[in-house]
Order: C-alpha cells, then sequence, then structure tokens
C-alpha cells in the first residue's frame, strides 16, 4: 500500500466523519470540504490531474460556497443540539448506509475497470480527454451543456422579481398584503 | 539562456550536497525559496510604491521620512505590524479565524508555482497548468468566507458575502477570456502558451483582435477577483470599515495584505504570461537579457496600470458590480470566443485578422449600446453645477 495514499484516504475519512459529527454546521461545511480535498488529491497521486483540478474548481470552488451560502441563508450557521438520541433514525441511517455501500462493492466488484492495466503514459492524458470529449463523446458532452444551461437560466427565473401591473411596483404589492399596523 | 543555465547548475550542485533521502524535499525546498523571497521582496517594495504614486496622484509627497526617499517605510511597517496586539474577538471562532489569512496565502503562492518565469525556470511543470492556477485561486473565496463567517461580526460577515459574490461573478469571464489564448496555443500547458509567442513582440497574443480584447476583459476580471479598486466593494471603508479583516489586527492583517498583493502579482504574471509573451523579450536583439527580468517588469508596468486604475477610478456600486460582470463581460467573452475560433479557423491570417476583429468591434458597439438603451439612462444633466458658459 502506497504511504502518501494511506495517509490522504485517513485524512478524507477523519474530515468526513468530523463533517457528519460535528455540531456546527459551518465546521461541518469546512470538514467536508477538507474531505472533497482529499479526494481531488487522491486524483492528482493517480497522476489524473484534470480531474483532480476539476474537483479543486467544482467541488471547493463552487459546491462549498453554495452550500454555505444556502446555511447562512436558512439557519445562520447557529449550533445545532440534537441531544435526543431516536433509534429510529438510527436505524434508518445504518439500513441507508450499507446499502449504500453494498451497491457500491457489488459495482466495483462487478466493473471491467478492475481487469485494465494502467496506463503508463501519463503526460498526454489532458491532451486525450479533451481530444475525445469533442470528438467521440461530443454529443453527452453537448447535452450536459445544454442541461447546465437550462438549470442556469431556470435559476435566474427563480430570481427574478415578480413582474407586476403597471403603475404598481413589486415593493407596494408586497407592502399592501401585509396591511398596515393596527393600535 | 546563460543565466537559466547558471542559476539551474547551482541548483543541481546544492541538490548533491544534501543526503540521497532528502534530495527531493530539498530540490522543492529550493524551487519553491525564490518565489516566495522575491514575490516577498516585490510586496514590501509595491506597498511603497503604491503610496507614492497614490501621493503623486493626489498632489503630496508620500511617505519620505523613514530612510532616503522613504526608501525603508516597508521596514518601519513590518516592525508596526509584527509589534502590534494581535487581537482575536471573545465571541470568534478561535481557529478558523487563525486559518484563514494562512489559506488565502498559501492560495495565492501556490498559484505562482506554475507560472514559467523563464524557459526552464518553472517551479512544477503541469500538463493543465493553467487549470491549476484556477483550482488553488477558488480556495481564496473559501478563506475570505472563514475570515469573515469566524469574525463573529456584521461588518465582516457582509464583506465577506460580497466579496465571494464578487470573486465567483468574476471568475467566469476570467476564464472564459483566457480559453482564446488556450485555443490558439493548443494547450493547456503555460510552458507551452509561452512558447507559442516566441520570437519577438508581434508574436504576442494581445496584438491580434481576440487576444486585445480577451486581455483587457481579463484585466478587468483580475482587478475584481484581487478585490482592488475600482471593484474593492468587500472593505469599502465607508460602509463596511474594512469587510471580512475588520477583526482582524496586527500581523494577521499584514498576512491578508501580502496574500491580497501576491494574488495581484499572479494574476498579473498569468497576463503576462497568457497575452504578453511571458518571459519572452520584445525585440529578438534583446533576447541576451535573461527572462525572469522581461516577466518581472511586464508584471510591475501591470501593476502600474493597477494603482494608476486605483488613483483615478470611483468605487462602483454593489449592483453596478454585478450586472457589468454578468451582463457585459460575460457576452463579451462570448464574443471573443467565437471571435477566437474565426482567427483559428483561418489559420490566422489576414483575413482572420480583419474579419474576427469585425467581428468583436460589433459586438462591442452593438452590445453596449443595446444595454444603454435597455438601461434607459440618459447622459446626466446638472441643476446647479453646470458651466454657465454652456447655457450663455
Amino acid at each position: 500500500m502506497n504511504l502518501l495514499l494511506t495517509i490522504i484516504a485517513l485524512i478524507t475519512l477523519a474530515s468526513a466523519v468530523a463533517a457528519i459529527c460535528l455540531r456546527n454546521l459551518v465546521h461541518c461545511v469546512l470538514c467536508l470540504t477538507l474531505s472533497f480535498a482529499g479526494i481531488a488529491l487522491t486524483y492528482l497521486e493517480l497522476s489524473a490531474e484534470f480531474v483532480g483540478f476539476a474537483q479543486v474548481m467544482v467541488y471547493i470552488g463552487a459546491v462549498t460556497i453554495l452550500v454555505l451560502f444556502a446555511l447562512l441563508m436558512t439557519r445562520g450557521g447557529k449550533e445545532l443540539h440534537l441531544r435526543s438520541w431516536n433509534p429510529g433514525h438510527w436505524l434508518t441511517g445504518l439500513g441507508a448506509g450499507l446499502g449504500t455501500l453494498g451497491v457500491l462493492l457489488v459495482g466495483i466488484f462487478h466493473s471491467k475497470l478492475r481487469e485494465v492495466t494502467p496506463l503508463d503514459t501519463k503526460d498526454e492524458s489532458v491532451h486525450a480527454l479533451g481530444n475525445s470529449l469533442l470528438d467521440t463523446y461530443v454529443l453527452p458532452m453537448e447535452a450536459l451543456a445544454v442541461l447546465l444551461t437550462v438549470a442556469l437560466i431556470g435559476a435566474a427565473l427563480l430570481a427574478m422579481p415578480e413582474r407586476s401591473r403597471p403603475g404598481q411596483t413589486f415593493r407596494k404589492v408586497s407592502s399592501t398584503k401585509e396591511g398596515p399596523v393596527k393600535d | 539562456m546563460w543565466f537559466e543555465e547558471l542559476l539551474i547548475s547551482i541548483k543541481a550542485s546544492m541538490v548533491l550536497l544534501a543526503p540521497e533521502m532528502v534530495r527531493p524535499l530539498v530540490s522543492a525546498l529550493l524551487s519553491s525559496m525564490p518565489i516566495l523571497m522575491s514575490f516577498g521582496g516585490l510586496f514590501a517594495m509595491v506597498t511603497l510604491l503604491e503610496r507614492k504614486m497614490l501621493g503623486r496622484i493626489q498632489n503630496r509627497l508620500g511617505p519620505n521620512r523613514v530612510g532616503p526617499f522613504g526608501l525603508f517605510q516597508p521596514v518601519a511597517d513590518g516592525i508596526k505590524m509584527l509589534t502590534k496586539e494581535d487581537i482575536v474577538p471573545h465571541s470568534a471562532d478561535h481557529l478558523i479565524h487563525f486559518l484563514a489569512p494562512l489559506i488565502l496565502l498559501v492560495s495565492a503562492m501556490l498559484g505562482l508555482s506554475v507560472i514559467p518565469f523563464g524557459q526552464k525556470l518553472v517551479a512544477v511543470e503541469l500538463e493543465a497548468g493553467i487549470l491549476f492556477f484556477f483550482a488553488v485561486g477558488g480556495a481564496a473565496e473559501l478563506a475570505v468566507f472563514m475570515a469573515g463567517w469566524s469574525s463573529r461580526n456584521k461588518y465582516a460577515l457582509l464583506g465577506a458575502l460580497r466579496a465571494i459574490a464578487q470573486m465567483i461573478s468574476y471568475e467566469i469571464p476570467l476564464i472564459l477570456s483566457s480559453i482564446g489564448v488556450l485555443m490558439a496555443a493548443g494547450s493547456l500547458s503555460l510552458v507551452e502558451v509561452v512558447q507559442a509567442q516566441a520570437g519577438g513582440m508581434h508574436a504576442w497574443y494581445i496584438w491580434t483582435p481576440w487576444g486585445f480584447l480577451g486581455c483587457i476583459l481579463f484585466l478587468i476580471a483580475t482587478l475584481a477577483e484581487v478585490n482592488r479598486s475600482p471593484f474593492d466593494i468587500p472593505e469599502a471603508e465607508s460602509e463596511l470599515i474594512a469587510g471580512h479583516m475588520t477583526e482582524y489586527s496586527g500581523f494577521k492583517y499584514a498576512v491578508f495584505f501580502l496574500a491580497e498583493f501576491v494574488a495581484m502579482f499572479a494574476m498579473c504574471a498569468l497576463t503576462a504570461t497568457l497575452f504578453l509573451g511571458g518571459y519572452h523579450a520584445p525585440l529578438p536583439i534583446l533576447s541576451f537579457i535573461p527572462g525572469p527580468f522581461w516577466l518581472f517588469l511586464k508584471l510591475i508596468l501591470l501593476v502600474l496600470l493597477f494603482i494608476w486604475i486605483r488613483g483615478t477610478m470611483p468605487r462602483l456600486r454593489a449592483d453596478q458590480l454585478m450586472e457589468f460582470a454578468w451582463k457585459f463581460m460575460l457576452p463579451m467573452s462570448m464574443a471573443n470566443l467565437v471571435a477566437t475560433g474565426l482567427w483559428i479557423a483561418l489559420d490566422g491570417g489576414v483575413l482572420g485578422w480583419i474579419l474576427s476583429a469585425i467581428l468583436n468591434g460589433a459586438a462591442y458597439f452593438g452590445w453596449s449600446h443595446l444595454l444603454s438603451r435597455a438601461s434607459g439612462v440618459k447622459p446626466r444633466v446638472y441643476q446647479y453645477a453646470d458651466d454657465p458658459q454652456t447655457h450663455a
């Protein structure tokens, strides 16, 4: 076993466990980020440069920030006090976890990738990836791009202020709905 | 070339002095040392330069008390920062409060490691160098959030949220405007990007229509990305005290400034690498002067441009900033990509040059005309402050 990979795996696992166990939600997200970084390091150690950097850009640069914004807008980063021990929750969680593990294990052991010998040329990986993305797999990539664009437009639509009738701004509508304060 | 050979042979002989076990470590250390030291020193000198230049722009002298021409001012500043009391708010999250400036500095420094300073002078030669640069830059957003949130201060949190929104918005035009260069060079590796611009000034990408527009877009996005004026909304003194740095004092505050300046240097070095020929001399005759000299010259000229902009431009409003990023910079960089594609499809000939220039010009003038019509903003009419001569 590679020593470096072992250390990275330990850090990833420890921060993942911490992300579940910590009380403060912002701490949880930061630990989750560390775990993302560990996964990125694993990719880099396996000389998958592009995937590793994409992991850093997408997960640390975007997903974490998204989670943090969502957290601050809903809970404000307060500490959770879930002290009561609920066996139902534990059993459900355990079942879901074991189920996921089972599915993953079956997938891994039946995968044909286990028989593929690793390539020893690593310097051309990004070039080869780019060429195959724009050559063989151009249709799936375009489909993904369209999907992401649709998601972006949908988000913009959701965030847009509702159009009100002429002569009436959005603010006025919301203030009349609440009504004047009665004594 | 002789300069690089000299540096490389010095490094090789020093590595050989170390015992066999630690040689990779020593080699990595020797590669990173010059970057850390030269950019630390550059930071000190540029703070002085900035204060001096801003002083001249505002018709005053700037610091001139410590040493000849105020040259030792950075030393005095450093001693002041180091001896100041380090105050951490009582309710702050101590660990995160401590980690935030460090992560910011590390992410800024890491970006410098993929910049080629000479033909063989690159600390880490990566196949996807520019991707690495932008990926580690993404960690800066997280560090800013950590600083703002852990301070338990409303100004700090507001500043951090503004900073993150701004950095995320401007990252898109930043990356999109650099893609044109990668398309033309046909590689994600910064070393190959520079090599594609060899042979003198005419080969630099800034002289192509798409490179020109891309460079301007890139510089604007850079200003926003490193929170420099006129995009210094996250730390707008008049409304947010100092943004995410409000609750920091002493050396941690200095580390924030160091990180900000190093990020600016890294972005300027990347601009020089992508559009201004990197370490190449402007004329082939001048190529006996070593490459690092040229890169640093271009870097410092860009930094001077930034200081000039800071001295002359007023700060934008937060909504103007966002609108500018999404409504103007993003469509412009998209149009620029199409122009680049056109230029590459026509093999970079005269026809390709003219067509992409027309496309970019049409996109710029057409889109700005449409935007200004849609916004309904008319030329400002002053009621009282107008020049009486014009009405007479």
